[in-house]
């Protein structure tokens, strides 16, 4: 299985890219190549022109200023796993990370593919609406800062144009008081989501101050549940509230049917998963 | 397409190869270069089988384009046994049974040799998580798991 012919660039920088992008009709990215390539194996995806970015220094790395994270686009999944900057100030990239793929694919998959590929069954975009990421993009009009937030349209849909590519992301550092918690149910390793869901809380001593509850793979793309968020806001948590907030995360689901399961289910599933979280994040803000 | 010039070396020797940009690894390991060691199985990245080491890294050769190898240090199984023998590893893999077809077993030795660099003295969980990209549809992977421990055990001994 091979993918039908394509012309090869190895990009030596960012400008490079989107000069070539610009210049290639339906030209396209490899960056871990862990989805795109087994895509255009199956001839699902095509392209004339494959601009390699792994080569760019300038998209690598994770580093902090002040209360900032910033984590270049191709940084591999292995990498983030393997950070102590994301050990102390961001655990829950390092949780979510870990249940991704296979450790094989860990070493080539990107944090910035999953993101930009727009796929409803990647574990990160969820992930960065609850961590209320900022995303980096450069195009040929220049730089700009979008959230996370609003990113995402649909299933291999971002607002992310044409000749653009996604180069950084950053995250607010972890604060006193906050915590969390990830969840992630998968019928087998290297399988994607049934239901996944992160979730950061900001506590105020047994008060939520504030919550932010990601979906994975329940919706065509990745969503918050926020009617579920405005429950809790400002509430202690008990069974009673879990249960309303339960309510709450069904009715904001629209999963595809798969043989993962069909709607009910999924929806089902999607609830336990920011239940579990919940319950963890606020433990794990207790410290 | 052009076909393109790339370099890199296999098993510590250099190689040259002219490859279609859409070639990936593991044909020109198997059809170029006739190594035919590690397999072709799912070709979508999930079952293992093509596993080789890249750069100090295990990696999924059927989703790796040969290009993007150029100038890359891959070492595959043909590059575990010396004139002394059997590797530490595939000689776990013997004593402890940990193979039944044999046809997941390349990937899983490349798989074991990588892993037990990165996590000498792994916990059985250790095991299982660092052996996850590896199927196989034989053994049950309890001898596998013993293979490995084995292997590390032997490993620290050497």
């Amino acid at each position: 299985m091979i993918p039908s012919g394509f012309e090869y660039h190895k990009a030596t920088s960012i400008a490079d890219a989107i000069a070539k992008l610009r210049d290639n009709e339906d030209a396209k990215l490899l960056a871990g190549g862990h989805s795109l390539l087994p895509m255009m194996k199956l001839r699902f995806a095509e392209t004339p022109y494959l601009v390699d970015i792994n080569g760019i220094e300038e998209l690598k790395g994770i580093r902090i200023d002040g209360d900032t994270i910033t984590i270049g686009a191709m940084t591999t999944e292995s990498e983030l796993i393997n950070s102590d900057i994301l050990q102390q100030h961001c655990p829950l990239l390092i949780d979510a990370a870990k249940l991704v793929a296979d450790p094989q694919v860990r070493n080539k998959g990107t944090i910035g593919g999953d993101v930009a590929h727009g796929d409803p069954g990647n574990d990160h975009p969820a992930v960065m609406l609850a961590l209320d990421a900022q995303l980096v993009i450069h195009g040929p009009d220049g730089e700009r800062t979008i959230p996370a937030n609003g990113f995402f349209l649909g299933t291999y849909w971002t607002t992310l144009e044409e000749h653009e590519i996604l180069v950084a992301i950053k995250i607010p550092a972890l604060k006193l008081g906050t915590g969390h918690g990830y969840s992630k149910l998968k019928r087998k390793t290297g399988d994607y989501a049934v239901a996944g869901s992160p979730v950061v809380v900001e506590m105020d001593g047994d008060i939520v101050r504030d919550i932010r509850i990601g979906l994975t793979n329940v919706a065509p793309m990745a969503i918050r549940a926020e009617a579920a968020e405005d429950l809790i806001r400002g509430k202690q948590v008990d069974q009673a509230l879990l249960k309303a907030v339960e309510k709450a995360v069904i009715a904001v689901c629209d999963p595809a049917v798969d043989l993962r399961g069909d709607e009910e289910y999924k929806s089902h599933m999607a609830a336990i998963m920011a239940r579990r979280s919940i319950i963890q994040a606020i433990e794990n803000a207790k410290g | 397409m052009a076909k393109q010039a790339v370099s890199f070396t296999l098993n510590g020797k250099a190689v040259d190869v002219l490859v279609e940009p859409r070639e990936l690894l593991i044909h020109t390991l198997r059809e170029n270069l006739n190594h035919t060691g590690a397999h072709i199985g799912c070709e979508t990245s999930h079952c293992g089988v093509c596993t080789v080491d890249v750069d100090g890294q295990s990696v999924k050769s059927c989703t790796l384009l040969t290009v993007q190898a150029a100038g890359s240090d891959v070492k595959s199984v043909e590059g575990l046994a010396s004139a002394d023998g059997l590797h530490v590893i595939q000689q776990a893999f013997v004593d402890e049974h940990g193979l039944q077809c044999g046809f997941c077993t390349p990937g899983m030795l490349m798989r074991a040799y990588r892993f037990l660099q990165e996590n000498p003295d792994p916990s059985d969980e250790e095991i299982r998580w660092g052996m996850s990209g590896n199927l196989c549809r034989c053994t049950g992977y309890q001898n596998i798991i013993e293979a490995v421990k084995t292997a590390a055990k032997n490993l620290q001994q050497a």
